[in-house]
């Protein structure tokens, strides 16, 4: 008869935890798709990354005169150093945007958890980001003659990608306030995203120079992929106390 | 019923007390006028209410519940400083993305409805940002009373607000009031206040120097609680 009893109850508590996963994940979209429609109505951001980015690879360009070997050598550090800097221009809008009209406010306002909207937040730099370095990466291949198996160099460009947005969109939360924060968000994301952009680095270079990123780089992988984990669960947790205080 | 308690709440902003000691209390169904000079600590009050700031001391309750838990968000809405809505999105969007923030059930009836509330139903595809500065601040109205909450937190309410938006934002309140909802404004437009006040409450450096019911001399002489117990 007790299990009887609790049987119902368990029914309904997960019923509500499932309402409850439903309800976040549709919240996240919510807030994504704000950001999204938000940031192609002006294109601000998204333009300012993609001149800089296609700017610094010509100046680059210019800059290094190299042979093959010597390009196939630094050819992760530069690309991903374009992405970083191009990326921050992105991120810095992120919670900048909600500044005009008191938005954020609002948001703080709403039922809805820190987490939720630095996951929908996060997600939109993510996809915006991506675009960014999608469009980019073409270029990169013309200018110094250098191709990439696309399926390897995708998952590198995800993970890379996701540690540089969490890092970046904690960081433009905490930032959003100050006076200088177009100085203070690449000041703080860069020390932090070492141990990624490192892994991205060597696993761009190994790929580049035809070696797979499943075999000795490996473990580069890994570090990648526990980065991500690592803060993104950190900045869930965070997020709140960065919000409200 | 107790709608908002504020109980001995202090709030610091580095070593100065913006809030020393607050006490005070709204009943379901009251307006609350929280008057003061500038810099008296009004806004600060209702951000902590609203749980945009915790209080370095002491504690908010609205209904018997933290200001932070999800459900209780539910049941506030906030018109502070700024409008609250996105330039670069429609009227129409705005309020379908609040709706939706607020988990109401028909986001896009409730975004038509308080369109037609605040005559905005003809522009509700313009982008906010091509919208004179009374049609926004109807908007912002809307925006604060789409999810139905039961205390209304508002920060100088009636500031900048046009003729026409006066008197929406004036006939809202008072179907909120006559429907058991709680009110706290904060204002410098005495007289707009009083006329909808039951209670006053007057901040004097981040303390309650008078709070009580709002009386008939105070709505004929709006200086009167100032002379009396403001510096």
């Amino acid at each position: 008869m007790p299990i009887a009893r609790e049987l119902p109850d368990v029914a309904v508590k997960l019923a509500q935890a499932d309402r409850r996963r439903s309800s976040f994940t549709r919240l996240v979209f919510v807030v994504m798709a704000k950001d999204l429609r938000a940031e192609l109505r002006t294109k601000e951001a998204v333009n300012a990354s993609l001149a800089f980015a296609v700017v610094i690879l010509v100046l680059f360009n210019f800059a290094f005169d190299l042979d093959d070997a010597a390009t196939r050598m630094i050819i992760g550090g530069l690309l991903w150093l374009v992405f970083a800097f191009a990326g921050t221009l992105v991120l810095n809008r992120s919670f900048a945007r909600e500044l005009p009209n008191d938005c954020l406010d609002a948001l703080v306002a709403a039922p809805v958890s820190g987490a939720t909207l630095f996951l929908g937040k996060a997600l939109a730099n993510y996809v915006l980001v991506l675009a960014v370095e999608l469009v980019s990466l073409p270029v990169f291949g013309i200018l110094y003659n250098v191709w990439f198996p696309f399926g390897q160099m995708i998952i590198i460009l995800a993970l890379g990608t996701w540690a540089l947005t969490v890092i970046g969109t904690v960081f433009s939360a905490l930032t959003v306030n100050i006076r200088l924060r177009e100085v203070m968000l690449p000041m703080l994301t860069y020390p932090m995203l070492v141990p990624a952009l490192m892994g991205a680095m060597v696993l761009t270079a190994q790929l580049a120079a035809g070696t797979s990123i499943w075999g000795e780089s490996a473990t580069w992988l890994k570090v990648l992929t526990g980065f991500d984990v690592l803060y993104t669960a950190a900045a869930l947790a965070l997020v709140e106390t960065v919000l409200v205080g | 019923m107790t709608a908002v308690t504020v109980d001995g709440v202090w709030k610091f902003y580095g070593d100065y007390p913006a809030l020393r000691d607050v006490r005070l209390d709204a009943e379901a169904g009251t307006c609350l006028a929280l008057i003061g000079r500038n810099g008296a600590g009004k806004t600060t009050l209702l951000r902590t209410i609203a749980g945009f700031a915790k209080p370095g001391k002491g504690a908010i309750r609205i209904f018997g519940q933290e200001p932070r838990e999800t459900e209780t968000r539910r049941h506030i809405g906030v018109i502070g400083h700024g409008i609250a809505v996105y330039d670069e999105l429609s009227a129409y969007e705005n309020l379908t993305l609040y709706a939706r923030l607020y988990g109401l059930l028909d986001p896009r009836r409730a975004a038509l409805e308080w369109l037609e509330q605040t005559g905005l139903e003809r522009v509700r595809d313009g982008l906010v940002r091509e919208f004179s500065r009374g049609m926004r601040q109807r908007l912002a109205v809307a925006r604060a009373f789409l999810h139905n909450p039961s205390v209304l937190l508002l920060d100088e309410p009636f500031t900048a607000l046009d003729d026409r938006a006066i008197a929406v934002l004036q006939r809202l309140l008072r179907e909120a009031l006559a429907n058991g909802k709680t009110v706290i404004m904060s204002t410098h437009q005495l007289r707009e206040a009083l006329e909808l006040s039951s209670h006053v409450a007057l901040l004097n450096r981040g303390a309650v120097a008078f709070h009580g019911a709002c009386t008939a001399e105070m709505v004929a002489d709006p200086g009167w609680v100032y002379a009396r117990y403001g510096d």
